[in-house]
């Protein structure tokens, strides 16, 4: 019988392996993939994405809790004293630096409604719902908010203070659609 | 399982099953192979935890045929099965009570590897397996425990699920909530997903148990010198002596068991967990079940999100290095006069953490004064775990290490046989 003869070059074998090897590894992360998203949020829980809420139920001072995707979302009719306090602060001495500015989205003239803050009420540190805390009510030492689970501290634009939140309230998407209805879940189409 | 067999078929029956399936021969090889003769009962633990998973799996499957993991229906379904089941007031807190009871067998198993450098060379698999189980039970009795959908079981889902939140967005952290979650906050789909793994996860740990006992068959046990079995003299069959041994631990365990399960079901548990989950409203204290509070004070004592995850996994990764951390060459701490010492007070460090987990971290430990507005001012919990969380990791990383090198060890005797007949005090 004659024996292969020893060489260096890939055989017709070699190629074979590795072509089938290749399609078995391909073909079983096309199997994962659905294996893995079927976990993913569902077309129904996406289809709930958007809310509209009319500010001008709100009375000055107040907030109100709207639920949006199954989490809270504060809406507060500020102050003109907290909005100053907000306006003058120097964004410098924040560990997520943000304008109170950059924290509002105009109205349909085009101006800022710094009356109204709206942000998502999920602390950004492990995610409990920061409690609603105008100048000493609870313990919060900004006027904002205070999160009794680990003690992070927001003012009342909803940026962190103080504590182990890493970020401010997130500022969910939205928009005026009129003067006073925001939409929730989307923004302004320019 | 070294080579030969104790077994010897010896009817027509067992001789041929032995051919074709030699599963009795698998059995009693496990049973009957010998162990150091100087176990002592810190040894039953093992024996109790297997007794307490089988427990665990027992209850388990029949509190799934009444339970329904629905967020409207999950509450109503334990209060169900605790008020209107055939013996569910037993079943549903010899389910709960025994997942503490296991995780306290666990801690003490865990420790006396620690003391008696079980972990060490040979048996490194042994401990690292073991720790994958402790893992894969520490996700099953998190999950298990978000289940009834009480205020403490979603608002720890939502802290502990939270904690991937801790990788920055940009690196997927958004997405792998999401995915956690199945939507945008823990709600519905995460309950139901929590239930399909809680009841998967068992069974894993079953096959993780097989793994822990085929290597513990290969050097055999550990013992309290620590020295390896030289003859024959030195061991004894774990079957019976062992069997009749761990039997005796258990029901003594079982009676303990049996103290809370009759007349403290809810002594571990927490107040809150009794109001029905409410995703709007976060309890004024959420604290996780008891056997995770000193990971829980590691996590806290980091004022950083992203480096307080990183430490309290870090605090369990830690452990999978033991083996190669540890460094001395003599394995039990019997004979190690310091390294008993600072294991002590690793011990005592692991409890301090425990009660600094279950406070506030603002709560003061002991006050030394009053400032100018007249409130107490002293030791905080928080500045307290971070002291303890100091010396959790020195423990692993500097002291174990550098003790192994610069510690002179007592004399150990010659053999397990002459530690245990005290013929001789030899000096090897």
């Amino acid at each position: 019988m004659s024996t292969p003869v020893e060489s260096d070059e890939p055989t017709r074998r070699d190629f074979i392996h590795i072509a089938s090897g290749t399609a078995v590894v391909a073909g079983a992360g096309f199997l994962a993939w659905p294996l893995i998203d079927q976990m993913n949020p569902s077309a129904d829980t996406l289809s709930l994405a958007t809310i509209e809420f009319d500010v001008s139920s709100l009375e000055e001072g107040a907030q109100v809790v709207a639920k949006w995707r199954g989490k809270p979302v504060f809406i507060r009719y500020r102050t003109a004293a907290e909005i100053e306090e907000a306006r003058s602060l120097d964004v410098s001495v924040l560990k997520d630096k943000q304008t109170d500015s950059e924290r509002l989205v105009p109205g349909p003239d085009g101006k800022l409604k710094p009356q109204y803050l709206v942000a998502v009420g999920i602390c950004t540190h492990l995610g409990c719902v920061p409690l609603f805390d105008p100048k000493d009510t609870k313990g919060g030492e900004y006027g904002g908010w205070f999160c009794p689970c680990h003690g992070s501290h927001y003012d009342n634009s909803g940026r962190i203070r103080k504590g182990p939140a890493p970020t401010n309230l997130v500022v969910p998407p939205y928009w005026y659609m009129s003067d006073t209805v925001i939409q929730i879940g989307k923004e302004a189409s320019v | 399982m070294s080579g030969q067999s104790n077994y010897n078929p010896k009817t027509g029956i067992e001789k041929w099953l032995d051919a074709r399936l030699p599963i009795i021969r698998l059995g009693v090889d496990t049973m009957i192979f010998p162990s150091p003769r100087n176990l002592n009962y810190w040894w039953t633990f093992g024996a109790i935890l297997a007794v307490m998973l089988v427990s665990q799996l027992i209850t388990g499957i029949i509190l799934a045929m009444h339970y329904v993991p629905h967020p409207d229906m999950a509450f109503d379904s334990v209060q169900h099965i605790n008020r209107n089941i055939n013996w569910g007031w037993m079943l549903q807190p010899m389910h709960a009570v025994g997942a503490s009871m296991m995780f306290l067998a666990v801690y003490i198993h865990m420790f006396r590897g620690i003391y008696y450098g079980s972990a060490k060379n040979p048996r490194e698999m042994i401990w690292i397996v073991g720790m994958v189980i402790y893992l894969l039970m520490m996700a099953t009795g998190f999950m298990g425990y978000v289940l009834p959908w009480g205020q403490m079981s979603i608002w720890g889902a939502i802290v502990i699920t939270n904690l991937f939140s801790a990788i920055p967005p940009e690196a997927a952290g958004t997405a792998v909530t999401q995915w956690l979650w199945g939507g945008f906050a823990v709600d519905g789909p995460t309950l139901n997903r929590f239930f399909s793994l809680h009841y998967l996860l068992p069974f894993l740990i079953v096959g993780m148990v097989i793994l822990h006992i085929w290597a513990l068959h290969i050097p055999s046990n550990n013992n309290p010198t620590g020295i390896s079995i030289k003859t024959k003299a030195d061991t004894l069959n774990f079957h019976p002596y062992y069997t009749v041994k761990d039997a005796f631990a258990i029901v003594v365990f079982l009676m303990i068991f049996s103290y809370f399960l009759f007349f403290k079901p809810d002594s571990m548990g927490h107040p809150d967990n009794f109001i029905p989950a409410n995703p709007y409203s976060t309890p004024a204290h959420i604290v996780p079940e008891w056997y995770y509070l000193p990971f829980y004070a590691i996590l806290r004592a980091v004022p950083d999100k992203l480096m307080g995850v990183v430490a309290m996994f870090a605090s369990i990764g830690v452990l999978f290095a033991l083996p190669w951390l540890d460094t001395s060459k003599v394995r039990s701490m019997r004979y190690r006069p310091l390294a008993k010492q600072f294991f002590f007070l690793f011990v005592l460090v692991c409890l301090g953490l425990g009660w600094a987990g279950a406070k506030l971290p603002s709560d003061l430990v002991f006050a030394t004064g009053v400032d100018a507005d007249g409130h107490e001012v002293g030791l905080t919990f928080v500045w307290m775990s971070r002291i303890l969380t100091i010396y959790y990791f020195a423990f692993f990383l500097v002291i174990l290490p550098i003790l192994g090198l610069v510690e002179k060890p007592k004399p150990r005797p010659a053999s397990i046989e002459a530690s245990v007949l005290g013929t001789d005090k030899g000096d090897n």
